[in-house]
């Protein structure tokens, strides 16, 4: 393994260096009214950036509360405020936009040879809806906050509650909408805009994330609306919807709330798996192992996913019966994604692996998602999930697949195509060190919250039982690792945009349409619009053999036509 | 308490099982994930750059062979280890006979328990070893859930519904009681212990009581207060439907369906007498909603379960 | 988008980034399709509700459905019909120049037919009140549950207000517009769009006077 960026063979011309779609402008007006795909998503990774940092510094206060047993740090009240904060904040403002609307947003139409998204005002307009969302958000915690938990259940937040409700609910409504605006955007350029030659079959796994996670967007977010939307009439208005007191079933809520909530966790895990499913044949320089199954494995993840809700109420109060139905389906729909772990291990077989900070951050993705898919298998399990849930079992399982999967997966993705982003080179030691320093303190900070809650702690408590205490020293300390490395990329990565190198057109030799076009790309993406001809994931042997390697003339020769398909 | 658990205490046989389920899936777990983790490094290390590993090529078959096989071996282990829990949990479902059956009312935030005999307590729960109990749990405020991590059982409490949660302690001590459903500001302390005593020990101490009424008694009384024998005991019942072993019965509504009398029924009966009326009845019942607690309701169904009908003693 | 002096009226409703106005059409058709998949989960949600609380409450809602007006459902699922029926011919019709200030017109009896029934809604809740039906302690009905149905009737037959005043809003752009711009008004997938989104809303009420203005009726 060199540590030398691969991109330094390359030659290209320092001194024409085109600044592409980022030198379109430079005024606040020419970024808040474009409708270049590029310099949306990067209008939304500014905004979710600042959210991801607001609901960080809201669990930072949490992790600090839970250092001692007692209730010292801030009040009862404080404490459900942040907690709900850190929910919604990161749910809905942080996961659930976090690649489609960045990564999905630059790279899907650049993928698939377009010159931007179907309906680019579109485009535009729910970057819009995403900063009312925000904005009625940073309202709410300016009034005082909201303290029903990210899941608003009923009666709680429609009666009981003395807080900001409504604004938090319309929050999440107005950006909801603007999340569908998104996937419909998403779904019409994939089906309308493929270049030519770019047959479903040929679609890079990130597009196929991207497409599968549209629909689950499009069909999931409008029951949550609608939910949220009937709740606010009920605080509001008084009209008696959820209300047990005039017959209202208390259970109902729960049941639209999940049968959005549940899809919702695939659309922020299926885009990690598009991104992952990028960047480990690129570092393997091998073709994806079981393309087609994959292909598969996403959609029937989506498919399965939107029939799996009933398993967040297995101690609600729903019959029997329908537990058992619930319960099978969960490990029903765990079967793909294994696959899908089954099939980046597979693919690193035979490859000519190298460890550069996104191979570095796939690799923590595969083993956290690992390990939050396994305790999810404890968690369809009835009698377990009857004893784990509402505890930090739960907490520890979905932060594994949230965070060690989702956040890593945007990291590996933040590295890899910062290049073509920027046009800058990252400071690849440092990236390094952030990967695995994020890996291991995240684990530090989440590995304990497993054993601690299937001793028996429930989850939001400010004050617990002192038995307890060791456990949440632990996981304090982790998360103090971990929040210096969320900060270190911050760091580097704004100082590589004035003094990075210049970044080739493809420093990873990837195969991607993308990386066919400048870095940064022009402002409608390709000179002359690529027709197709390849597979995807075209790494072996043709093309894009690794010519040091092949000098050496160590291994046996990989180039003597056609051996790999 | 000790100041460090590593693993929660087990205090009942159904506890040590779930343990067991527990474990077996970890076994799974670990086995799944070392298997992906040596995969992946001894790959990694192989197949790094520049490593004199051969790299032939892979025919086409492989590929597919290789995922339709572990396509079905992760079927098959995942149901399996679906059957494996399932099995587990349909033994819990269904009633307990005879056990003792102890009423749980959740309000912010507190949990208020009331024992056969009409011993209260707040916050603690004083059980008889070795001996099956169901608690019969409902709420007045918001959703809590009544949580009993010795035992591995947990079960939300709803308003206006009744739910339930059955076990049988076999150890006896002082174990952790929570509130595990989050219900406003002071959820963190809705909380209290479970005292699990030797049977000798539980009557001792529910003997040292005050306001031991019979639950039965305080509901006989109550419903002489609130006016409900005047139909209800009138000779001939032609206002109301008779009471005296309806319990469990099979009761005929005016609409055609025919309803089992459980704590339910006789709950909702007491609060929306409009909405199941008994065959052969006007619905001139009026709505004690409001006017009774749920404490109450438990006081006045115990009256109407213990109620046989001898006409004895009302008046 | 082309500003030569001389542009077609392909041109002219030509939108980044988009070569082909066939290309287009197909593409504004298939996103609005997206969309309206959407709106109809989104009305799923509180149909469900209702469908849920309707098995739950059956005499109650029967009863409670007997005191929604049904002189002003049916007048207003009658304008809403005849309105899908001038909007059904809009697409085909503005795709001939001849036919465009026909197609033009029919948008505005849409339109138009669409503030009919708003009118009348407002009439219709005036009465409402008057007659105590919108939930709270002063309720007109005392059946257990039909504070529910109220709640739901007030709820859906509000959310479909509004989409119906989004709907009238569009209607009216497209017809403004496209006095301006025949040539544009001719080619624009805007049309097609509006009227699939109107078409939504037309349906949508059907299955709201079906749920909220039939129960309790008859024998």
């Amino acid at each position: 393994m060199t540590d030398a960026v691969l991109g330094d063979t390359l030659p290209h011309d320092v001194t024409t260096f085109d600044k592409g779609y980022l030198g379109d402008g430079h005024t606040l007006r020419s970024w808040l009214f474009t409708t270049d795909h590029k310099r949306i998503a990067i209008l939304y990774a500014v905004t979710i950036t600042i959210f991801f940092f607001i609901g960080g510094i809201a669990i930072a206060l949490v992790r600090i509360e839970l250092v001692t047993p007692a209730q010292d740090f801030v009040t009862a009240d404080e404490y459900n405020r942040l907690f709900t904060l850190h929910g919604i904040v990161m749910v809905w403002f942080f996961l659930v936009p976090s690649i489609p609307t960045t990564f999905g947003n630059f790279l899907l139409p650049m993928m698939i040879g377009a010159r931007d998204l179907a309906f680019p005002k579109l485009n535009l307009f729910s970057w819009y809806l995403t900063i009312i969302g925000g904005a009625l958000t940073i309202y709410m915690l300016l009034a005082g906050g909201v303290d029903t938990g990210w899941t608003f259940y009923t009666p709680y937040s429609s009666i009981y509650s003395n807080s900001h409700v409504i604004a938090a609910a319309m929050a999440v409504f107005v950006a909801g909408f603007g999340t569908i605006a998104t996937g419909v955007n998403f779904i019409t350029t994939i089906h309308t805009m493929r270049a030519p030659g770019m047959t479903w079959f040929r679609l890079p796994l990130f597009v196929w994330a991207m497409y599968t996670v549209s629909v689950v967007i499009v069909l999931a977010t409008p029951v949550l609306a609608m939910t949220l939307l009937l709740m606010t009439l009920e605080r509001f208005f008084g009209v008696p919807i959820f209300n047990p007191n005039e017959g209202g079933d208390p259970l109902l809520f729960q049941h639209l709330f999940w049968f959005y909530s549940h899809p919702a966790v695939y659309i922020m895990i299926l885009p990690a798996m598009g991104v992952v499913s990028e960047v480990i044949p690129c570092f393997a320089r091998r073709r994806l192992f079981g393309y087609d199954f994959m292909v598969y494995a996403l959609i029937a993840i989506s498919v399965i996913g939107f029939f799996v809700w009933g398993h967040h109420m297995f101690v609600s109060g729903q019959s029997a019966y329908a537990n058992l139905v619930f319960s099978f389906l969960s490990f029903i729909v765990a079967v793909p994604s294994a696959i899908k772990v089954f099939n980046w291990t597979a693919t690193l077989y035979r490859g000519q692996i190298t460890y550069e900070s996104p191979m570095l951050y796939s690799f923590g993705f595969v083993g956290l998602f690992t390990i939050g898919g396994l305790t999810g298998l404890f968690l369809a399990s009835i009698p377990i999930d009857i004893h784990a849930t509402d505890t930090y079992f739960v907490i520890a399982h979905f932060h594994y697949v949230m965070v060690g999967g989702t956040v890593s997966a945007f990291f590996a993705a933040l590295h890899f195509w910062w290049p073509k982003i920027t046009g800058r080179m990252y400071p690849e030691a440092w990236a390094r060190f952030a990967a695995i320093l994020m890996f291991f303190g995240f684990n530090f900070t989440f590995f304990p919250q497993f054993i601690m809650g299937w001793a028996g702690m429930p989850r939001r408590y400010g004050s617990y039982p002192p038995e307890f205490q060791i456990y949440h020293v632990l996981s304090s300390a982790g998360a103090a690792v971990l929040a210096i490395a969320y900060l270190m990329p911050l760091a580097y990565l704004t100082w590589s945009l004035r003094w990075g190198r210049r970044a080739p057109d493809n420093p990873w030799r990837a195969t991607g349409l993308e990386w066919q076009t400048s870095s940064p790309p022009p402002t409608h993406n390709f000179e002359k619009l690529p027709i197709v001809e390849n597979e995807p994931y075209d790494y072996h042997p043709r093309g894009y053999v690794d010519q040091e390697h092949e000098a050496a003339g160590t291994a046996e020769s990989p180039q003597k036509g056609g051996e790999q398909r | 308490m000790r100041h460090f658990i590593f693993f929660p205490p087990e205090a009942s046989e159904y506890a040590r099982h779930i343990d067991w389920i527990y474990f077996g899936l970890i076994g799974i777990s670990v086995i799944i994930v070392g298997l992906v983790v040596v995969l992946m490094v001894s790959f990694g290390i192989r197949y790094r750059r520049g490593s004199p590993a051969v790299r032939g090529r892979l025919p086409e078959w492989v590929s597919r062979d290789v995922e339709i096989g572990w396509t079905v071996g992760t079927l098959f282990a995942f149901v399996f280890i679906f059957w494996f829990a399932a099995a587990t949990f349909i033994t819990t479902i269904g009633a307990t006979p005879n056990a003792l059956e102890i009423h749980v009312v959740g309000k912010q935030w507190m949990w208020k328990i009331e024992h056969p005999n009409g011993v209260r307590e707040i916050n603690e729960l004083h059980v008889p070893v070795n001996v099956p109990v169901r608690l019969v749990m409902i709420s007045q405020d918001v959703i809590h859930s009544f949580f009993l991590p010795a035992l591995r059982i947990k079960q939300d409490v709803l308003p206006g519904r009744y739910t339930s949660e059955s076990f049988t302690a076999d150890k006896t001590g002082i174990y952790n009681l929570f509130c595990a459903e989050y219900c406003g500001t002071d959820h963190a302390r809705m909380g209290g212990r479970i005292d699990i005593m030797t049977k000798p020990d539980y009557q001792k101490w529910l003997d040292a009581q005050p306001g031991a009424h019979n639950l039965a008694e305080k509901g006989r009384q109550l419903f002489v207060r609130l006016g409900c024998a005047g139909c209800h005991f009138e000779k001939g019942h032609t206002r109301a439907p008779d009471l005296a072993g309806v319990y469990g019965s099979y009761v005929r509504l005016a609409n055609g369906r025919t309803v089992r009398a459980d704590e339910a029924y006789l709950r909702d009966s007491i609060l929306q007498p409009a909405r199941d009326i008994v065959a052969g009845y006007q619905p001139i019942m009026p709505s004690f909603k409001g006017t009774v607690s749920e404490d109450q309701i438990f006081d006045l169904v115990a009256f109407i379960k213990s109620y046989s009908g001898s006409g004895e003693a009302i008046k | 988008m082309s500003r030569a002096t001389t542009y077609s009226a392909e041109e002219a409703a030509l939108r980044e980034p988009w070569e082909d106005i066939a290309r287009q059409r197909q593409a504004v058709e298939m996103g609005m399709w997206a969309f309206l998949a959407s709106e109809i989960l989104f009305f799923t949600g509180i149909f469900a509700g209702y469908t849920i609380y309707r098995s739950t409450y059956p005499e109650a809602f029967w009863v409670a459905g007997g005191h929604t007006s049904l002189f002003y459902g049916g007048t207003n699922t009658a304008i809403l019909l005849v309105s899908s029926a001038a909007m059904g011919i809009v697409p085909s019709a503005a795709r001939w120049p001849s036919l465009g200030s026909f197609a033009r017109t029919m948008l505005w009896v849409a339109a138009l037919l669409g503030i009919a029934f708003l009118v009348l809604k407002g009439f219709e809740y005036a009465e409402d009140f008057d007659e105590h039906l919108f939930p709270g302690p002063d309720f007109e009905i005392h059946e257990r549950g039909a504070q529910l149905f109220f709640a739901f009737y007030w709820c859906v037959t509000a959310i479909h207000a509004i989409h119906l005043i989004i709907g009238i809003g569009l209607v009216a752009r497209l017809a403004i517009a496209g006095t301006r711009d025949p040539r544009w008004f001719s080619q624009t997938p805007a049309v097609q769009a509006t009227a699939l989104y109107w078409g939504l809303v037309d349906v949508i009420w059907t299955i709201v006077f079906v749920i909220l203005y039939l129960p309790g009726r008859g024998s």
